[in-house]
């Protein structure tokens, strides 16, 4: 069974996503069940194959037995094997946290959309695994249609972004598998070590450039970098809030992981990828001002998350792009920050939307007297987003910081810095409001305790304390895992 | 110049049609015309890569006199590999194109149009 970990990580989740909707004819709670099962099942071969690499180093596992570059390779290293641990973890919190919401629908309804969850989760456990180009843009389009199909179960508003994130995704995928047409046409592989390995013949020819440039623009429309976030605030405004908080958590992330595994891991040597990385590197810097700005603007909360969550894939693009050490730190350790507090938060938010019907700054009017475990919870992740020490942002951003302070980057530092102080602008008003203000008589008669059902309120406090726990471990989580996950020799 | 254009036409042509897709994808406002063009995108990468496989002369990837004592003539046959690919990449846009069909079905049936701006117009409400 170990020896098949790394296909077990995709195949398990993918087989249960055909069995669940099965199931859940006969037993919703036996089709809950199983997909906590999958989920759970694909993070132990996520933990086992992380242990092994980081003891014995990178674990190539060869599908069907055919040898790269003919057959497709699973590549596990530090860095691949601890995303699809982080994926897989966020997903088993989020499958509980959904369990309230999914109670109340048709068995055949939550039967398909626990299906679609675990289809979402094969995509993006495959783009982490897998070593070949042409097995990415696959992964890719299952994690896109099935994020599509579950964005748009919610309101009719929901449904309507999701066909706009649909076009705009396909644009980003098109480009992307142009890019990849483009690399296989000059080096006549897609094995990414391959490539990696013929890319001195081909480093300075035109097509090559051409090649880099679509493949960073696709994947950075999916990861929703700005100029090129037009679709998520509606997207993350209208769909159903439990699954936001996996796909704002995880899936921008995802992109970036394959946007940091193209560009450092096998292009890295050509000249024209680090002209594309200060492209790139002033993009987020533009990234995290606008998007920070830009949630100061709105009152609707998951608009005021959606919005910062456009500014912080911006602190780890830049930290990628700056491509010091502690810059890469800084980014990878973002990437897993930022999954955890973003992703309690965006609960945080579809619990109070779940108890009181929306989602609106003055909803939070109050709200600590009445939902006080979730609303802890909340200021431990907005503590964080700010970047107050101990919790884990500090860290991260710390190393942010360095890593622009040591190429000289003045202007990159500003710009961290002052989005910091916007973020805790924005922040601070919602824990404002949630503890200071009393809330309006005619709109909560009562104002008795009542949190939210133990299945939404544990997840939410799990990933509170996870926030804490990388704040004070972070030396920790660095030198065991991340250190380990950076590319060799790149400085 | 102008050999230059026929010697690639395909790869001009594929061009050509990527520019349409995007062009209609970005600036159509209905709805149903932005998935077409989608599919016109999609279309010419399937174009692009079918292009390199081309071999003038060559025939399909199938040996046919079975004889252990010569090499198969790789100059001789077309690439395989980009068709593979690209009945994935069919399959992927199919899907892609079903899901699309789907969502606008249920936008039409509760606004009873398919124009983005009256949409989003009435999206605001």
């Amino acid at each position: 069974m170990t020896a098949h970990a790394p296909v077990l990580i995709v195949v398990i989740p993918l087989v249960m996503a055909v069995l669940v909707p099965l199931v859940a004819l006969r037993s919703a709670q036996w089709a809950r069940i199983l997909v906590l099962l999958a989920l759970l099942g694909a993070m132990t071969c996520a933990a086992i194959a992380l242990t092994q690499t980081l003891s014995t180093g990178p674990w190539h596992y060869q599908l069907g037995g055919w040898e790269p570059p003919w057959g497709i390779e699973y590549v596990l290293d530090p860095l691949s094997s601890g995303m699809a641990l982080l994926i897989s973890a966020v997903a088993i919190l989020v499958a509980i946290y959904a369990g309230p919401h999914l109670s109340g629908w048709a068995a055949s309804r939550s039967g398909i959309f626990s299906s679609l969850f675990l289809l979402l989760n094969t995509g993006l456990l495959g783009i982490v695994v897998t070593g070949d180009f042409f097995n990415l843009y696959v992964f890719l389009e299952i994690s896109s249609l099935a994020a599509y199909a579950l964005l748009a179960s919610g309101t009719i508003q929901a449904t309507v972004a999701a066909f706009r994130y649909l076009i705009i995704g396909t644009i980003a995928a098109t480009f992307y598998l142009l890019g990849v047409g483009y690399l296989y046409a000059l080096t006549g592989t897609l094995n990414m070590a391959d490539v990696a390995a013929r890319l001195p013949t081909v480093a300075n020819s035109s097509p090559f450039f051409v090649a880099v440039i679509f493949i960073a623009v696709g994947l950075s429309i999916k990861a929703a970098l700005f100029p090129m976030h037009g679709w998520l605030p509606d997207a993350y405004a209208y769909a159903p809030p439990t699954i936001i908080g996996f796909i704002s958590a995880v899936m921008a992330k995802v992109s970036v992981y394959a946007l940091f595994r193209v560009l450092y891991f096998v292009l890295r040597p050509a000249e024209i990828v680090g002209q594309t990385l200060t492209v790139l590197s002033w993009a987020a810097a533009i990234a995290i001002l606008a998007g920070s700005l830009l949630a100061v603007a709105q009152r609707d909360i998951r608009r005021m998350l959606a919005y910062s969550s456009v500014g912080q894939m911006g602190y780890i693009m830049l930290g990628l792009a700056l491509g010091t050490r502690a810059a890469l730190i800084g980014a990878l350790l973002h990437m897993l920050n930022h999954a955890i507090m973003k992703g309690c938060l965006f609960l945080v938010a579809g619990g109070v939307q779940w108890r009181t019907g929306s989602c609106n700054l003055d909803d939070f009017a109050g709200i600590s007297r009445r939902m006080p475990f979730t609303m802890a919870a909340f200021v431990v992740a907005a503590i964080s987003m700010i970047g107050l020490p101990p919790t884990a942002g500090f860290f991260s951003k710390w190393y942010l910081v360095t890593g622009a302070i040591q190429v000289h980057a003045w202007v990159f530092v500003a710009v961290l810095i002052g989005s910091s102080l916007l973020s805790a602008v924005y922040f601070f008003r919602v824990i404002e409001w949630a503890y200071l203000h009393a809330p309006e008589h005619n709109a909560t008669p009562t104002l008795r305790r009542q949190d939210l059902p133990v299945q939404m309120l544990m997840p939410i406090l799990l990933l509170a304390t996870g926030v804490l726990l990388l704040g004070l471990f972070n030396q920790t989580v660095i030198s065991h895992v991340i250190q380990y996950a950076l590319p060799q020799g790149g400085f | 110049m102008m050999s230059d254009i026929l010697g690639h036409l395909n790869y001009w042509l594929s061009t050509l049609l990527l520019l349409i897709g995007l062009h209609g994808m970005l600036i159509r406002p209905n709805l149903v015309k932005k998935l077409m063009a989608m599919n016109v995108m999609q279309v010419a990468v399937i174009m692009f890569f079918i292009s390199l496989a081309v071999k003038t002369g060559g025939t399909a990837p199938i040996e046919q006199h079975s004889d252990a004592h010569t090499a198969p003539q790789a100059a001789a046959y077309i690439n395989p590999l980009p068709h593979a690919l690209m009945l994935t990449a069919i399959v992927v846009g199919v899907s892609t194109t079903g899901v699309a069909l789907a969502l606008l079905i249920q936008i039409y049936r509760h606004y009873g149009t398919l124009e983005e701006p009256e949409i989003l117009e009435r999206m605001q409400e």
